[in-house]
């Protein structure tokens, strides 16, 4: 790390000025490697911190999606379409006893033909935990049937439904877990790919310069040319309709990256080209070091954490990407459930008239979205080794 | 200034050309040749196609031909400005698109006026009151607009309008206006309805825009220039509006290099969802049913739009900016 290859230098300067002047917290700065400081200077900033726990805990339901879940995303209850979201009540008539849900009442306005649920008091559901349920592979490593909560066994036909249910009666908080799993890992794994051509154009770009350069810079340009939308529908518009769930999501994956890369190869480029110039990569070069240690060593260290700050920043706009394609139709299609395929649903006023409940998918995208901008802000600011 | 100029748009040809090729292979891009699509359907309606136009259709589109001579042809066609016949709507793809234009750019302006009008001040305010109280409130409403898509803030606003006060914003007119002449009350009504589009895809951009233009103007305040002018007494407000809000400007000179594809495509996705009749919704229902003509000439005209939006952005920044007229203009 630059920070090892830093200190003692700085050490020798400073010694004979003060050596015993240095208050313990100084010593700890100066002593501190790169990585340390930028970690001091993150969980400094509050609303990264924030967003950072929030985006640890939505992937960590991204994962663990099944066990979570109460229901089958894709298990439909014809009688129980469009329940409103329930209740989770801990007293009844001012006695507790613990978590619960009352029963549904179910009534059909005899004009409009609209079926309204109201909860009936007389009947309690209480809640369980870890309960046995449709069965699934956890992380894909052994089959079991326990969910984290659910309605015990034997209240067979009744469900709880925390988030409410859509047209077709499938439980929508089932339905959101599953769908994080689709839209979060899509951003993560577009980034990764948009990170493999970026960081390769741009390190390119950056390191050799010349025609090249130009090449590269030219096409950039060129993507960038595209207005990113309308070539985006464009695109995923002419995939085969007879693919399966799993080419269009890679193929989803492709299209956002196809854009993606090019700021990531803007910001790699730009970096190297001021580092390269750096008093500190002129020193390691007359001191005989190769290239390769040169760009490892030297220079990766100084931008690594900027990359990764950009990085961070460029998720939101995959996952953005994703849920709007998929929310006008273009992107993932039913039964894959993500985000905007969620979202999908409540693309009509009447809809949304009936079932607010259904813009909930909306909730979780604007929390992930603004989560990834605290994030990458604070770590843009940490990364900063010349912020205030 | 004039060499800048001139080599700034010479550097455009090579993207233009880039532009048509992409726009091309859209066109090309599903399976099997349209014509056949095309006589398929008109036969599924128990339609007959004559052996003469099905010719003639043949020659103009040059299928059986290699496809470089397809692309020339389209190409010639382009520059004449004929953009190929909508399979979907059986009329010309320029008609179609010029048809619904006007309403689509008298929305993005309005929508660009809209974020110009809200982001300018507040920018200013919040650069000049760093964290004050309203900056940071100003920044919070900033970060959430930045992270709300604007289609999901068209849905909510709908919803919530139409359970409060039983009022449906979609749309720019009644219904029994649709198709109808425009008239004195057709326009009256499209008065009413023009400012919930504007209001939500201005929302959207100021939010960005703030940020940008305090940030900008932050960066200026800094500078030494700002100190001797107040040393030599200037007032603070001419002070401000002078000097540094001019350079901090230049984020919004570069709105107009997106703003002349807006003109055209208007917010995509937030008139799909506000049912809007512009060209946004058009441009998907050609994409969902594979009108590629129609398709393909949507993103060749936006991609060029693109480009000549950002010539105008780039040149007027020259001209309003002194230190990137005199400094290096391929260094920024």
């Amino acid at each position: 790390m630059a920070g090892q290859d830093a200190t003692p230098a700085k050490a020798k300067v400073t010694e004979p000025q003060a050596p015993e002047a240095l208050a313990p917290t100084e010593e700890r700065i100066f002593v501190a490697s790169q990585w340390q400081l930028m970690w001091w200077r993150f969980r400094k900033h509050k609303l990264a911190n924030v967003g950072g726990v929030v985006i640890l805990l939505f992937y960590i339901g991204a994962i663990f999606c099944e066990f979570l879940s109460p229901y089958d995303p894709n298990a439909y209850e014809k009688t129980l379409t469009f329940v409103p979201p329930q209740r989770v009540h801990l007293f009844h008539e001012g006695q507790f006893i613990g978590p619960f849900v009352y029963g549904l009442k179910r009534t059909r306005d005899p004009v409009t033909y609209v079926i309204t649920y109201e909860p009936d008091r007389s009947k309690i559901h209480k809640l369980h935990f870890f309960v046995p349920g449709h069965r699934y592979r956890m992380l894909g490593l052994f089959e079991t049937d326990v969910h984290l909560f659910g309605l015990g066994p034997e209240e067979k036909g009744h469900k709880v439904y925390l988030l409410g249910t859509d047209r077709l009666g499938r439980d929508m908080f089932s339905r959101i877990l599953y769908g994080s799993r689709i839209s979060l890992s899509i951003g993560l794994l577009g980034v990764f790919v948009s990170f493999a051509i970026g960081i390769l154009a741009g390190g390119v770009s950056g390191y050799f310069g010349g025609t090249i350069d130009t090449i590269i810079q030219r096409v950039i340009e060129f993507l960038r040319s595209i207005p990113t939308i309308p070539l985006w529908m464009a695109l995923s518009a002419s995939l085969p309709r007879e693919w399966t769930t799993v080419q269009r999501y890679f193929a989803i994956v492709v299209l956002l990256s196809l854009i993606g890369w090019t700021g990531l190869a803007r910001v790699v480029r730009g970096r190297f080209l001021a580092v390269r110039e750096e008093d500190y990569v002129m020193a390691a070069r007359l001191q005989g070091a190769s290239e390769l240690r040169i760009i490892l060593r030297h220079m990766l260290p100084a931008f690594l954490s900027y990359i990764i700050a950009s990085l961070t920043l460029s998720i939101p706009g995959m996952i953005l990407g994703e849920t709007s394609l998929s929310f006008l139709g273009l992107g993932l299609r039913p039964p894959t459930v993500s985000w905007g395929v969620l979202l999908q649903e409540a693309q009509n006023l009447q809809t949304v008239a009936l079932a607010p409940w259904l813009l909930v998918p909306g909730v979780a995208v604007v929390t992930a979205i603004l989560s990834f901008n605290f994030l990458g802000d604070g770590l843009r600011d940490a990364a900063d080794p010349y912020a205030r | 200034m004039l060499g800048f100029v001139f080599r700034r748009i010479l550097y455009a040809f090579p993207t233009l050309v880039m532009i048509s090729l992409v726009s091309f292979a859209i066109i090309e891009l599903p399976p099997g040749d349209y014509l056949s699509s095309y006589v398929a359907q008109l036969q599924a309606r128990g339609e007959r196609v004559a052996e003469d136009e099905l010719a003639a259709l043949k020659a103009r589109y040059g299928l059986g031909q290699p496809i470089y001579m397809r692309y020339l042809k389209w190409v010639r066609g382009v520059l004449r400005g004929d953009f190929g016949v909508s399979f979907e709507w059986n009329r010309p793809v320029s008609e179609l698109i010029f048809d619904r234009f006007w309403l689509t750019a008298a929305i993005a302006l309005l929508s660009t006026a809209f974020i110009w009008a809200v982001a300018l001040p507040i920018g200013i305010y919040s650069a000049t009151h760093q964290y004050s109280i309203s900056d940071y409130i100003f920044t919070f409403i900033g970060f959430i607009g930045v992270g709300i898509p604007d289609f999901l803030l068209a849905l909510v606003l709908l919803w919530f309008v139409w359970s409060n006060f039983g009022v449906n914003l979609g749309g720019l007119y009644p219904p029994q206006y649709e198709g109808q002449p425009w008239t004195w009350a057709k326009v009256m009504e499209v008065m009413k309805r023009i400012w919930v589009p504007m209001a939500i895809i201005g929302t959207s951009g100021t939010a960005g825009m703030i940020r940008t233009m305090r940030a900008n103007l932050l960066d200026e305040l800094r500078q030494p220039y700002v100190i001797t002018a107040r040393a030599k007494g200037l007032r603070e407000t001419k002070l401000i509006l002078k000097y540094p809000v001019r350079i901090a400007l230049n984020p919004f000179i570069s709105t107009v290099g997106w703003m002349l594809p807006g003109l055209l495509s208007g917010a995509t996705i937030v008139s799909i969802v506000l049912s809007l009749p512009t060209n946004g919704p058009l441009m998907l229902k050609a994409l969902l049913s594979q009108d590629m003509y129609l398709a393909g000439s949507f993103v060749f005209l936006l991609s060029v739009l693109t480009v000549i939006g950002t010539l105008i952005s780039d040149i007027l920044l020259v001209v309003v900016d002194p230190r990137i007229r005199f400094g290096s203009v391929e260094g920024r």
